[in-house]
């Protein structure tokens, strides 16, 4: 595990979370969408980019945490995946950061719900721990879904 | 160099397949018109131009089949040889030789390991003993001749196809200059290039409508229709003649036919009618399955159809003709028609439905049972048919491409089986409607009507009927769905005052779909729903608006089976009760009761009543053994039904007697009653079967026990050429 990632990170709620880089198309601001009625809280909506429709996950939702305030407009990570483009609504964007796989992780057998789904482990970088997401396994929604609010407990 | 040998094997195989195609085809034809000098011509060619292309590219295996086959063929064209059903399938047998080698030339480039000296053996055996006089008859026709006739066949007409046999190299040149082959996946990708050109228009024409630059507006309309021509265009590029798929039918008929035992005849009608290739390739399944089904259930064997009174040979019509943007296919037989008890036992018995609820389906929608899995009536597994696997499977395809499928059937005369497909699937014209202040499409496919209701209609033209609301559409009950509700959008923008429904077809339902407003007509790009939304099944795909926003598209069958409109084959109950209310209305009927005899109550619809008279008795003459009365200027005959139904004597007096004059076509007849009762509009339930002579049946109507008069058949007892003189006259 020494190989080195390059991972596009942002914020959620205070927590850092990073995708691959490689999987990342653009990211871009917030988009009006189109609302879908009786799909799962955790799909905010369809949006055009480009002539191509995109599903906008909520992060927010999908991960368990509290609902973005009304002011602040989420942005929008577009990740190419194997069963099409989505986006992934986020806080904020970070940086791209070069890690180093003697930074990794697993993500400690403490670490439940949601999280454990879908974090593939854990970069202790110096002033703070980012989260690596699993792609595939957050566009699938999890069939427990993010109802049982126990995320947030990445503290390692 | 060996790439011009790829290009030219890859040539060669794709040439071949259609050839095939046109062999069994041609050699289904010339069964029947053995001496066709016209298609032995072809029918020659293609195998030669086949033997010819083998020898060049050193196929040893094909040259050696084609030639024997192409030697045999030369003996038929000749005279030296009749074809026979053995012949035929003999040869037909060489076909599927040369395709297998084709198949294994596509998949290795080899021509395979396969033995067909069996094939080439029969083959050459035939007509080798020779026949007593063998003197080589003088050909029946100079087809020898020098120059071929133009190829008599009836051609693929889509512009991305070859012609089908080209023989002659002159020929084949001048194909070439007018026809290209063209990589599908190519076509694909300029198809939704033109998608997403038709998108951006639609968002400048939308920018159009508010500008002030009138240049601006005139390029905008410029590009509008030019668009639309270029999709016109790219579409027809698409387009293939839905005989490429039919090509196959006649081979596969003649071979089921000679499987089961029957004689069938097959007709195509319609060939050259045009449909997207992404359809084309859709339907094949569904409708092979269809025909084999015609075939194999729809067809009686010989003794059943020589007993019927109908000839021998089956018959398979195949229909496909564009109506309103769409088309339809049409698969009808003159079989024997569904056998609605055999199925409606069968759909019991299989657990499909309740016997209870079974009982209570018209014909119409027990012929549709055909359409559940797992439904089969055959008694056995045969290869061809009876695995329970079927009709389902083509509905559900065609459903899936946003097709309907229909079923009709007359005992006797046969079964139609009605298919309609969208011309294409990509771009298609949709309503746009809103509702909870976001945008829907609904595919104009399965549009019947608006209905617009204001001020008071709007309040109290929907109905609740225990909890389902209903709107009286020309005197029917429409079910009603309310978009909001279905979809759980908040209500903003309903008005009270204000109802739009959209009467929509559902499989075999229409509902009403209520919506806030309704916009507009607009060609859209249907563009998939990623996989996190698949399991919505009230959504069939999304599309880009004019102003750049995302619409979702309506899946109308998915919102009526939320809504339990049409539920899949499991619990019908709620419908059903609608239904029933329907039905209930359908057959309501004003029948006029009147007293027979001393007790008897009886009824005839209305309808059948010409006219009520009074007669009295002393008018009654007697003529040729029979009571008549003079009745406006003519003769009336009189049946007195207490006389001659219950053997009760006519009641001697002077009181006037009553008589229903019943008329057709000029001839009267008159039925004398003892009592005219009443006239009741009441639905009739036939509650036992006729008990006697001259009754159809007994029904409860106001709640006393009326038998129903069989009109026709008491006026036949009395007077056997009443209906006859009729129709002579």
């Amino acid at each position: 595990m020494t190989d080195s990632r390059q991972l596009c990170t942002f914020a959620l709620d205070g927590l850092h979370f990073g995708v691959e880089v490689v999987s990342v198309q653009e990211v871009i601001r917030y988009q009006d969408m189109t609302k879908i009625p009786l799909a799962s809280s955790m799909v905010r909506g369809l949006i055009n980019l480009r002539g191509q429709i995109v599903t906008a996950i909520d992060m927010r939702a999908r991960l368990g945490l509290p609902a973005i305030s009304d002011e602040q407009q989420p942005m929008n990570v577009v990740l190419r995946t194997n069963d099409g483009v989505v986006s992934l609504l986020v806080d904020e964007i970070g940086d791209v950061l070069e890690l180093d796989g003697r930074e990794f992780e697993r993500p400690p057998e403490t670490l439940s719900g949601v999280f454990r789904d879908v974090v593939l482990g854990v970069y202790k970088l110096e002033a703070r721990l980012l989260l690596l997401l699993d792609v595939e396994r957050i566009i699938a929604l999890g069939s427990q879904a993010a109802q049982r609010n126990d995320g947030g407990t990445a503290s390692a | 160099m060996p790439s011009d040998d790829d290009d030219l094997m890859r040539e060669f195989l794709t040439e071949s397949r259609e050839n095939l195609h046109q062999l069994d085809r041609d050699f289904v034809e010339l069964e029947k018109n053995p001496r066709d000098p016209h298609l032995l011509g072809a029918i020659f060619r293609a195998v030669h131009t086949i033997k010819g292309t083998a020898g060049f590219l050193g196929l040893v295996k094909l040259e050696s089949l084609t030639h024997i086959g192409e030697s045999q063929l030369s003996r038929l064209r000749d005279g030296a040889l009749t074809l026979d059903t053995q012949l035929t399938s003999k040869l037909l047998a060489m076909v599927d030789a040369i395709r297998q080698i084709l198949t294994s030339l596509e998949a290795t480039g080899s021509e395979g390991d396969q033995d067909f000296s069996r094939v080439v053996q029969e083959l050459s055996g035939i007509g080798v003993a020779p026949r007593p006089d063998s003197t080589p008859p003088a050909p029946l026709l100079p087809v020898r001749a020098a120059t071929p006739p133009p190829v008599p066949l009836p051609q693929a007409s889509g512009p991305s196809l070859p012609p089908a046999a080209p023989t002659e190299s002159a020929a084949r040149n001048g194909a070439a200059d007018t026809a290209i082959r063209v990589d599908v996946a190519l076509l694909d990708r300029v198809m939704n290039l033109v998608g997403e050109l038709v998108l951006a228009r639609n968002q400048i024409m939308q920018f159009g409508l508010t500008s002030k630059d009138a240049g601006f507006v005139n390029a905008s309309q410029r590009l509008n229709l030019l668009t639309t021509e270029l999709q016109a265009g790219v579409m027809k590029t698409r387009m293939q003649p839905i005989g490429n798929v039919w090509n196959r039918f006649p081979r596969i008929v003649r071979d089921l036919a000679n499987v089961c035992g029957k004689k069938v005849t097959l007709e195509l009608d319609g060939t050259e009618t045009e449909l997207d290739r992404s359809i084309i390739e859709a339907i094949k399944d569904p409708l092979t399955h269809a025909v084999r089904n015609a075939v194999d259930h729809g067809i009686e064997s010989q003794e059943r159809r020589i007993e019927a009174g109908k000839s021998a040979v089956g018959r398979i019509l195949l229909r496909a003709y564009h109506e309103g943007g769409q088309v339809n296919i049409e698969i009808s037989d003159d079989g024997g028609g569904l056998a609605i008890e055999k199925i409606r036992a069968r759909a019991v018995e299989r657990g499909l439905v309740t016997g209870e609820r079974a009982s209570r389906m018209s014909e119409r929608e027990v012929g549709h049972l055909i359409f559940l899995p797992g439904f089969s009536t055959a008694e056995q597994v045969t290869n061809v048919s009876g695995r329970g696997v079927g009709m389902d499977v083509v509905k559900t395809n065609i459903e899936k491409i946003g097709g309907t499928v229909d079923l009709s059937s007359r005992p006797g005369l046969g079964t139609t089986l009605k298919i309609k497909i969208p011309l294409t699937l990509a771009i298609i014209p949709a309503l746009i409607v809103t509702s909870g202040g976001e945008r829907f499409a609904i595919p104009q496919v399965n549009l019947l009507e608006l209905v617009r209701l204001e001020g008071a209609q709007a309040r109290r033209g929907i109905e609740s009927l225990h909890g389902t609301d209903v709107y009286r559409l020309r005197g029917n009950l429409l079910p009603l769905v309310f978009l909001n509700e279905a979809l759980r959008l908040s209500s903003v923008g309903a008005s009270e005052d204000v109802r739009n429904i959209v009467v929509l077809q559902a499989d075999d339902r229409q509902f009403g779909l209520v919506v806030d407003g309704i916009s507009d007509t607009e060609e859209i790009v249907v563009k998939p729903l990623g996989k996190e939304l698949k399991g919505i099944s009230a959504f069939a795909g999304a599309t880009i608006m004019g102003d750049g926003r995302v619409a979702l598209i309506l899946d109308v069958l998915g919102i009526a089976q939320r809504a339990n409109v049409v539920s899949p084959s499991r619990d019908r109950a709620i419908v059903d009760r609608a239904r029933e209310q329907r039905s209930l209305q359908d057959t309501r009927e004003a029948l006029l009761l009147f007293r027979v005899g001393k007790s008897t109550r009886m009824a005839i619809p209305l309808s059948m009543v010409a006219r009520l008279e009074e007669i009295a008795p002393e008018k009654i003459e007697r003529a040729a053994g029979r009571d008549v009365v003079q009745y406006r200027g003519a003769i009336l005959p009189l049946i007195m039904l207490g006389r001659e139904l219950l053997r009760e004597p006519s009641a001697e007096g002077t009181a006037p007697l009553l008589v229903i004059v019943y008329s057709e076509n000029g001839r009267s007849i008159g039925l004398a009653v003892e009592q005219i009762l009443d006239v009741v509009e009441e639905q009739i339930t036939v509650r036992s079967q006729a008990s006697r002579e001259g009754v159809t049946g007994s029904a409860v109507v106001q709640n006393r026990v009326t038998d129903l008069l069989d009109v026709h058949g008491v006026i036949r007892r009395f007077d056997p050429s009443f209906f006859n003189r009729k129709e002579a006259a």
